[in-house]
């Protein structure tokens, strides 16, 4: 450890000297971004080679399997090479978006596009639909605080967090495609399957998000330039769309970064009831069939997905929040 | 807002007293444990006779019989995996705390791993792997949370170790063992409550899930999750076999959610756990 660290820069720094801390967090940032997804995927790389030999698990379905009928399939999927070999060829796919082929399903790579495309469409149409409620709400119960408003507003946030995703969603499906047949149950016919999906995730993610919005709100409207703000005069709406609005956001996208993981692990399920053709139906139909390179990919770009996500906000947040460098 | 902290735990603890209580004394109530099938009342709707209050299953089985008896498992895969995540993240997070160095770097890279695997795909790839079984599902939480417990235990060591009282503590030769336990751990224990409040909450909303996948506990054992698996296939004749094994698990989480809310604002006015 070196003696002068933590120690403020003298002054007559120069600018260029001044830019290191922010260089060195980005840097250091980046490397334990990397170190997460290499310990991510050769975690699942290494778990995957424990459930048994692929080319057994191939030809489980055929009969008069030979002992050169299987030495040949493992020749053929490079599994007589020593794991970090395939484990690198493995890597290299995901870089280079050769990603191979599945076990029953031919090659992978379309089979994700398709699915991350899904997938994604999904995310941001739920973050949209809770957006939409939850800011305007959060503001409500922030600048109404304490009155009946506010709280009916926290009772159904707590309402929204306990709700099983995948029984809202199939109570959806209960209400308006059985009942009253408007929208169709499941899998994707149009812009209306995307509806009842979309709505499911929504309402979750509405109520962890107008917490925050709510308390953040709070926070800001008692610092000292929201009375600025109001001590020159502004009005209410410019005090809270211009000024607090702004500040409270940055906590909102900081947190929805950090949500990002359990976002797509709701998706997962919700992605199952209404039989919606992502990431998540398909490692469920992976690890039906065992079909493990599928699953092995999905679970690693879903990886590589978040760390990214959790990046971003990271870098942006420093760049937006100087006191964050500090720790 | 007082009245409003006092409805959140009256409602609460009422919610989860009249719950719990069912499923404690659910072998007492329903000594078939839900399995008998009465074949001649198959598919009985809800709130139409007294033999079967909420009806009955593709089976001619009890649904109210199986809500509370299916509790069982919720309660405890909830509980069982969130006090083993507690014992180990609180021992590791005293540990990394106090003595920093390898523990702590290994606690935190742990962390980092762990905020990038959600942790449905986590089991998802286990399962696959290890197959499906309540031990596993109790395991595979408690691999998966004890970091938080870890995370919140070390903050804390990190401000009280420089408290004068711990201070004070070490001064008069007292062994490590007794200040970690003694004097910083009783000091932590707010928000580490709180946070397993919510982590039951939510352990008996992943078994659920889990289950429902397929990837959670024996299909023949009755359970919420496995209950909402096997009616999903009825919901356009039979809604309430889905309904109300569902509308448990709502209340139930609604109940551990609305305590941990009222424990955080008495526990922890400083917002640690937020």
């Amino acid at each position: 450890m070196q003696p002068a660290r933590g120690i403020a820069p003298r002054a007559g720094t120069s600018p260029p000297e001044a830019d290191l801390p922010i260089l060195s967090f980005i840097l250091k940032r980046v490397i334990q971004a990397g170190f997460v997804l290499v310990a991510v995927t050769l975690f699942v790389s290494f778990a995957i080679r424990l459930t048994g030999d692929p080319a057994v698990m191939m030809l489980r379905e055929s009969a008069n399997v030979t002992p050169e009928d299987l030495a040949r399939i493992r020749e053929g999927l490079g599994l007589n090479r020593p794991f970090l070999v395939q484990y690198g060829d493995f890597i290299g796919g995901l870089l280079t978006g050769e990603l191979g082929n599945s076990f029953f399903r031919g090659a992978i790579a379309p089979l994700i596009s398709g699915a991350l495309g899904a997938t994604l469409l999904l995310a941001l149409t739920s973050l949209a639909v809770s957006l939409l409620i939850s800011v305007p709400l959060g503001i409500y119960a922030a600048t109404h605080r304490g009155s009946f408003g506010d709280q009916l507003v926290r009772v159904l946030s707590l309402a929204g967090l306990s709700f099983p995703n995948f029984w809202l969603g199939i109570m959806l499906v209960l209400i308006f495609s059985v009942t009253l047949r408007w929208l169709p149950p499941s899998g994707f016919t149009g812009p209306q399957s995307l509806i009842m999906p979309a709505v499911t995730i929504g309402v979750i993610l509405t109520s962890t998000n107008l917490r925050i919005v709510r308390t953040t709100m709070l926070d800001v409207l008692s610092s000292q330039f929201i009375m600025v703000a109001r001590a020159k005069g502004l009005s209410q709406t410019a005090v809270i769309y211009k000024h607090a609005l702004r500040n409270s956001s940055i906590a909102l996208v900081t947190y929805l970064g950090l949500q990002f993981g359990s976002l797509m692990g709701g998706l997962v399920v919700v992605e199952l009831v209404f039989n919606w053709p992502g990431m998540g139906t398909l490692a469920i139909e992976a690890i039906a069939q065992r079909d493990y390179p599928i699953l092995q990919t999905v679970i690693s770009i879903l990886a590589v997905l978040i760390v990214a996500v959790n990046l971003l906000v990271d870098l942006t947040y420093m760049l937006l929040d100087p006191r964050i460098r500090l720790e | 807002m007082t009245g409003f902290k006092n409805f959140e735990f009256v409602a609460g603890l009422v919610l989860i007293v009249l719950i719990g209580g069912a499923v404690a004394l659910s072998g007492l109530l329903f000594p078939d444990g839900g399995r008998a099938m009465d074949l001649t009342a198959r598919l009985t709707a809800p709130f139409t006779g007294w033999n079967h209050p909420l009806g009955t299953d593709p089976l001619g089985r009890d649904i109210l019989a199986r809500v509370v008896v299916g509790g069982r498992v919720s309660f405890f895969v909830g509980i069982v995996s969130a006090l083993g995540a507690v014992v180990i993240g609180t021992v590791v997070g005293l540990l990394a705390g106090y003595y920093r160095g390898p523990w702590d770097m290994f606690l935190m890279r742990f962390a980092d791993i762990q905020l990038a695997l959600p942790f449905i795909l986590l089991a998802m790839t286990v399962i696959a792997i290890i197959g499906p079984g309540l031990d596993r599902i109790i395991v595979l939480m408690i691999v998966a949370q004890w970091v938080q417990y870890a995370r919140l235990i070390r903050g804390s060591v990190l401000s009280l170790r420089q408290a004068e009282f711990v201070q004070a503590a070490q001064s008069y030769g007292l062994p490590d063992r007794k200040i970690l336990f003694g004097h910083i751990l009783p000091n932590a224990m707010g928000p580490l409550v709180i946070l397993a409040t919510l982590n039951v909450a939510n352990n008996i909303l992943l078994e659920s899930s889990l289950t429902f996948l397929g990837l959670g506990i024996d299909p023949l054992v009755p359970s919420w999750g496995g209950m909402l698996a096997d009616g999903r296939n009825y919901i356009q004749t039979a809604p309430w076999v889905t309904i109300f094994p569902g509308l448990a698990i709502m209340l139930t989480v609604l109940g551990l959610n609305l305590l941990g809310d009222w424990l955080r604002d008495r526990l922890d006015p400083l917002g640690a756990t937020k």
